[in-house]
């Protein structure tokens, strides 16, 4: 929890959130309760949701509004920059050494935004948002562009679901091209709308530095949003147009992503405006925190089009997800067997094709290469600290991805608490 | 209208209902519904809209027939074997009776077990009924679970 989830760019939220000063949500960055906020010089705050007097939580419920932040125990008050401003009875520190005026809500120290998704870590040091990204900058810049008025905005609701396993086991999974027919065969056959092998062999799937993945040309949008030719699209091609011009437009609609990883905290389609956070809880308990996006200058029906997709993918009841987290806690709760301390992950080991921008792409879309990817990085987030816990060791690049050949480790990974 | 143990024609049909669902027969309790009928549960207390807000469940006939379908399936890995339920139906008010439908207001607490695990659900549920010659059709649920904004674990049974 230390050496990961307090070290990556962890992805909190989206700008549309928080627009107005003192606008405020509230989420965890691993174990760390944290408070994010719109300051009233306009810049976003991320603080440590923890009173620096007696520990109590200070923001309460997921979002809010408020001009000072507000302790409901003693009545400690701080500014949106988390500054203390506030307190009863001050004369009562006179004498204590430490001065009251220093004690004000942690900020965590690094909080950037790209295309105005929210991005923080933990760590003082480390590399920077845009070289941590790397070529998976084009997942969100493809998700934005796909918006005739160039921005997105958080809208429809959040689902909210859980499962007694690893948070490892969605990130895993989403990439995942052979489960489909398997896990959701009860979906595929109920609704009878499944992929043959063929479709998931020849998907694109790449990995990137720091456990980063996505998978690319897998649907047109033919197969699962409104027909090219239906007038809503032609709408909103025309929209976009406007914005883009068509060559642009051609180059934005022909991007197909499906998922795009971002490790270790968060999961989204561009193409589908969903995107989804991954909170690890304890080591067998996850919650994921699943967003819709709205396209600004985007036809009302296309939000619809998102809104029931989100419904069908990420509901609670879905009939896919619900598969999803079924297979998940068997795994969990299989992974204890004692007799087997191995999983095989080599789909596709040995076949990995060096790609633009030092990514590498599986040899099919069904190679186990992101899982590699993922765990690859995580051994190298762990090392980082080394056992003497070297905490001023700067958060280094894994290289997972510029190795031509994967660590032997990761083809039969031990399953890492 | 009341029979002779004095339980209205509203009642018995919601009574009926949740019978057909505690009992696993879920192509009966289809058959309940109309061909234009929803079945929703809301993500969030007091949602107005359907279309432009994301629902725990929000499916036409034709999408309550996948979910139901899904059952059936072998490899239905969440569902095989489905939960087994109570749905203990209370407090039932009739709000609006036009003649041609009914605007029926209940509370329902459901208790759930499914592998080693039980789970305990408190809603309020509003159906619309339209009368037809042989009796009362669903033409619209709406479940309204004390927990929907709620993290809460993958939902298979059927409210």
């Amino acid at each position: 929890m230390e050496r990961l989830f307090g070290r990556a760019w962890l992805v909190l939220g989206h700008e549309s959130q928080v627009l107005a000063p003192g606008d405020f949500l509230t989420t965890r960055m691993g174990r760390e309760p944290v408070i994010v906020v719109r300051h009233v010089d306009g810049s976003i705050q991320v603080l440590v949701n923890r009173c620096a007097h007696r520990g109590s939580r200070v923001c309460e419920g997921p979002r809010g509004h408020a001009r000072q932040l507000v302790c409901p125990y003693h009545g400690w008050t701080y500014a949106t920059d988390g500054t203390l401003c506030a307190l009863p009875l001050a004369e009562g520190y006179d004498r204590s050494p430490i001065g009251v005026e220093e004690l004000g809500l942690r900020r965590v120290p690094r909080v950037e935004t790209y295309r105005g998704f929210i991005f923080a870590s933990l760590a003082p040091d480390g590399p920077s948002l845009l070289e941590f990204l790397g070529p998976l900058r084009a997942s969100f810049d493809d998700l934005v562009e796909r918006a005739p008025a160039g921005e997105v905005e958080v809208a429809g609701g959040v689902f909210k679901h859980a499962y007694r396993g690893n948070w490892k086991l969605v990130l895993e999974n989403h990439n995942d091209g052979v489960h489909p027919a398997f896990v959701h065969a009860s979906s595929i056959w109920a609704a009878r709308n499944g992929a043959p092998w063929d479709v998931w062999e020849k998907t694109g799937l790449w990995v990137a530095r720091y456990g980063h993945s996505w998978m690319g040309d897998y649907h047109d949008d033919t197969r699962l949003v409104a027909a090219l030719d239906h007038p809503v699209f032609r709408e909103y091609r025309a929209a976009l147009e406007r914005r883009l011009g068509p060559e642009r437009t051609a180059r934005v609609l022909g991007e197909l992503r499906w998922n795009s990883l971002v490790y270790p905290s968060c999961s989204f389609m561009s193409q589908f405006r969903q995107l989804r956070i991954i909170h690890p809880i304890a080591v067998d308990r996850t919650v994921v925190h699943a967003y819709s996006f709205r396209l600004k200058g985007a036809p009302q029906q296309m939000f619809r089009d998102t809104i029931a997709f989100a419904n069908v993918v990420n509901g609670t009841a879905s009939p896919v997800l619900t598969d999803d987290l079924e297979v998940y806690e068997r795994v969990q709760d299989a992974l204890t067997a004692s007799r087997n301390e191995w999983v095989e992950l080599g789909r596709g080991h040995g076949g990995d094709v060096p790609d633009r921008d030092g990514t590498l792409r599986g040899r099919t879309g069904t190679s186990e290469i992101h899982i590699r990817n993922q765990l690859a990085a995580w051994l190298e987030y762990l090392d980082m600290g080394g056992p003497e816990g070297r905490a001023d060791a700067p958060a280094m690049a894994p290289q997972s991805a510029q190795r031509s050949e994967a660590p032997r480790q990761s083809r039969n990974a031990p399953r890492p608490a | 209208m009341t029979d002779s143990t004095g339980v209205s024609e509203v009642e018995r049909f919601l009574y009926d209902e949740a019978a057909l669902l505690d009992g696993g027969r879920l192509d009966d309790w289809l058959a309940l519904f109309t061909d234009d009928a929803t079945y929703w549960i809301p993500l969030e207390a007091g949602q107005q809209d359907q279309l432009t807000s994301a629902s725990i469940v929000f499916d036409d006939r034709r999408l309550l027939g996948i979910r139901v379908a899904q059952f059936t399936h072998p490899r239905a890995h969440a569902r095989m074997p489905a939960p087994r339920t109570v749905h203990q139906v209370g407090n039932v008010r009739v709000l609006a009776d036009d003649g041609h439908e009914l605007r029926v207001r209940s509370t329902l607490v459901m208790i759930e077990f499914r592998r080693e695990r039980q789970r305990t659900w408190g809603a309020t549920v509003e159906h619309r009924l339209r009368r037809i010659p042989d009796g009362l059709r669903i033409a619209a649920k709406r479940v309204d679970l004390v927990n929907a904004e709620g993290e809460l674990d993958g939902i298979v049974a059927i409210f």
